[in-house]
């Protein structure tokens, strides 16, 4: 190579850790635009976390949040592949920006003795959660949060036995008080 | 504002579109459709098999530019479409399929000739529609031709319930401005980001071993002019892939001709010893670049392409240009026109070098006088085409040898699948090539596996009066995949031989179309001459040649091009591996 080639500025070469990604993508709310955004996902073999989809304040435009484990590169190409479809208004990775995440999740779990009652009411009280069901022995509880709060508050509960679990996947917005942070995802 | 059917909405936008010739089949889902071509001022083409009419449609869009339209009815139907789309897709060909669906109270009731079509057809289209209200029915259409032809172009599908073709609707054509609104996602990058564009020339200036590494989008940008421009005043010499064929004179003395797993020596070796690659309009795809991580290992590389997502997918690119390729082209041109360098001194002992590879191995084979060589059949084409035909060709050997021994001058010269490789495109996307160019000579050149599976529409051919010529390089054999297991199964022949054929001199006349037959050298001349004088109907040229002829050079699959097989030893024996660099 010669030298007065490396000394032209270059894309650095991506990078290779992978990590969990938030991507936002605005979708025109029409017939059939999810199946092809989880077509895309399945026929290039990419996996997702988790895949929310909801109406927006605009009348016909969906808003899809994608949660995906993958290098830089390999989420470079969903990105890529997202824009490609027609029906994609706008594609954002708000990984790096600040951003709040939320899940909804409702579990059943089992809760027949008057301590597993009372310990897991304590854990509802720490977690800030709300039981919204009440049998004779089970609790239904509802919690909000991000994953890893949710993730840790299902692992406690786990001991008493999970009859069963609800999750929404990851909703997320980004922080408009730290709007000067925010950066679209380069192209080039 | 006029009253119409939903059926006659559809040909009111074929004509706005500016179509001229349909290719289709009809049946009972579309027979609305047809029944207002039947008096609609459009060629209408009716092929015998749902796949060779989208092929043909392909064929037609590859060699006029234009966007090429094809019918079907649903079901089978419109799963006979498949193929010929996913065939376009990967090539990136406007076309434009319009299939019937069932009535709309039907859908979703597995209803005779009910078939999933949106859903079947999504991963191999750009785009696809199903109308669910006839108010929609000329917007969706104009949008299918719009995104059929800009950007990236590719297949666009509309499936249309019957009840809509009949239902009757006071409508106003769309204007593109009311398709443009209608896709508000849809902004194809045109301009190529200015600051790359800049360093993209300074890097050119500096490099001092360069290749232009050009693809089909040269061909579907019309960017050749300024691809020669810009080879001619930098001096760099330019390979293409099978797609970019014609995309650069092969006859100039800057052309490498193919590179790639059978690119010729000197392309491979320029691009594999290459210290800045630039690709344009091109992919990366797994068959030009073999091994990945030793593809052009020493070379920065910028990459000119209109779709984002081509950049970066297979391999790292140092400076990504996503635009329009004759755009940035013009763009790149006037900045390298800014600070002139003496190129040719720059360039010399590169070009030197590339010259001693190029004699080192020329593209070449070794002549018979006994037998007929598959080569000499392609060389002899070109002749008496004086190279001004437009060739299309199957899948297997007889392609890569039409790719190698035919020299392409001009872009929609050479057509063929060279994305998914599907037998059976190259004879019904001629017949569509000579209908779209009717003042220019067409050969398919057929292998002889490839030619049946569509040769039922040499009827088409006939009933039309296409003069397509074609050629089958009948070796007998599933001949590419003979040669692979002859070079990595140990000449374990599974499945490949073609034992039975039907006599196809005979099987011509059957048709309606004319047979010819060519055993030796000396009468391929005889018949290729009587074929040029037929100009009412089409022929077929049967050409027995070498059975076990091998295409080389090689790059074996997902090999390096170090791992380059260039020529065979003695007949028989096993071919040598030959390193280079
Ligand atoms: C529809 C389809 N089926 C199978 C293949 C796999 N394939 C690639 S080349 C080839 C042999 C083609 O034989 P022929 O048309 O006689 O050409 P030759 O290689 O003998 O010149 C086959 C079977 C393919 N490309 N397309
Ligand atoms: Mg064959």
């Amino acid at each position: 190579m010669t030298e007065d080639i490396k000394a032209i500025k270059v894309r650095p070469l991506p990078k290779t850790e992978t990590r969990k990604h938030v991507i936002i993508v605005r979708v025109m709310h029409n017939f059939g635009v999810l199946t092809r955004i989880t077509s895309l996902f399945a026929g290039r073999g990419y996996n997702i976390e988790s895949l929310t989809v909801g109406k927006t304040h605009e009348p016909n435009v969906a808003r899809i949040t994608i949660v995906v484990e993958g290098n830089e590169r390999v989420v470079e190409q969903i990105i890529k592949q997202l824009r490609k479809l027609i029906e994609t208004l706008r594609v954002r990775d708000i990984t790096d920006i600040p951003h709040i995440e939320r899940e909804l999740v409702l579990i059943k779990v089992h809760a027949g003795e008057d301590k597993a009652r009372d310990e897991i009411m304590r854990l509802v009280n720490i977690f800030r959660a709300k039981v919204v069901d009440v049998s004779t022995d089970t609790y239904t509880i509802e919690i909000t949060g991000d994953s890893e709060k949710i993730d840790a508050f299902i692992n406690l509960l786990r001991p008493f036995g999970l009859k069963d679990i609800a999750r929404t996947g990851v909703l997320a917005l980004t922080r408009e008080s730290a709007k000067e942070g925010l950066q679209e995802h380069k192209l080039e | 504002m006029p009253e119409k059917r939903g059926a006659d909405i559809v040909i009111d936008v074929l004509i706005e579109e500016g179509v001229d010739t349909v290719f289709g089949l009809p049946g009972g889902a579309i027979m609305e459709v047809y029944d207002a071509l039947f008096d609609a001022p459009l060629r209408n083409i009716l092929a015998r098999h749902e796949q060779a009419a989208a092929h043909m449609a392909d064929g037609y869009a590859r060699a006029t530019g234009k966007v090429g339209v094809v019918l079907a009815t649903s079901g089978p139907g419109a799963t006979n479409l498949v193929t010929g789309l996913a065939t376009a897709h990967m090539d990136s060909v406007p076309v434009v399929a319009i299939t019937g669906q069932v009535p709309r109270n039907y859908i979703g009731t597995d209803a005779f000739q009910e078939a999933d079509v949106v859903g079947i057809t999504r991963p191999i289209t750009k785009h696809n529609f199903l109308v669910t209200d006839i108010k929609d029915l000329a917007l969706i259409l104009r949008e299918a031709f719009y995104l059929a032809k800009t950007g990236r172009p590719g297949p666009v599908l509309v499936d249309i319930p019957k009840d809509i073709t009949q239902q009757v609707y006071n409508y106003k054509m769309p204007t593109i401005k009311d398709v443009e609104d209608a896709l508000p996602g849809y902004k194809p990058h045109y301009e190529g980001n200015p600051v790359q564009i800049k360093r993209a020339a300074e890097l050119i200036r500096k490099a001092k071993r360069p290749v232009l590494y050009v693809g089909g989008g040269v061909i579907i940008g019309n960017a050749s002019e300024e691809l020669r421009e810009l080879a001619e005043l930098t001096r760099i010499p330019v390979a293409t892939t099978n797609m970019g064929k014609g995309a650069f004179d092969e006859n100039h003395p800057l052309a490498l001709h193919m590179l790639g797993m059978h690119g010729t020596y000197y392309a491979n070796m320029a691009v594999y010893n290459c210290d800045l690659l630039i690709a344009v309009g091109a992919r990366f795809d797994d068959r030009v670049t073999g091994k990945i991580d030793e593809f052009a290992p020493e070379a920065k590389i910028i990459h000119i392409d209109i779709d984002p997502a081509s950049i970066s997918k297979n391999i790292h690119v140092d400076i990504p240009i996503v635009g329009d390729v004759k755009n940035v082209l013009q763009k790149l041109l006037r900045e390298l026109k800014k600070k002139p360098v003496e190129w040719v001194k720059a360039r010399e002992s590169w070009l030197k070098q590339i010259e001693k590879w190029r004699e080192k191995h020329p593209l070449t084979y070794q002549q018979s006088d006994k037998i007929i060589k598959p080569q000499y059949v392609i060389e002899e084409i070109y002749k008496i085409t004086k190279g001004e035909a437009i060739i299309s060709a199957g899948v297997g050997q007889h392609q890569m040898w039409a790719a190698m021994f035919y020299k392409y001058k001009f872009p929609r010269q050479f057509l063929n699948s060279g994305g998914l490789g599907t037998m059976g495109y190259g004879f019904p996307a001629a017949v569509g090539a000579k209908l779209g160019k009717p003042d220019k000579t067409v050969f398919a050149i057929e292998g002889d596996g490839s030619f049946v599976m569509n040769m039922q529409d040499v009827i088409t051919a006939v009933q039309y009066r296409v003069p397509v010529k074609i050629a089958i390089i009948n070796n007998e054999f599933l001949g590419m995949v003979r040669q692979w297991q002859q070079l990595f199964y140990d000449s374990r022949y599974s499945s490949v031989c073609l034992a039975v054929h039907p006599d196809f001199v005979k099987l011509a006349e059957a048709m309606g179309a004319v047979g010819l037959r060519a055993t030796k050298p000396k009468e391929v001349r005889q018949v290729l001459q009587k074929a040029m004088e037929i100009n009412d109907r089409p022929v077929i040229m049967d050409f027995v040649v070498d059975r076990e002829e091998n295409v080389l050079p090689m790059v074996p699959a997902g090999k390096s091009y170090r791992e380059m097989i260039v020529s065979p030893k003695q007949k028989g024996e096993a071919e040598t591996m030959y390193l280079v660099g």
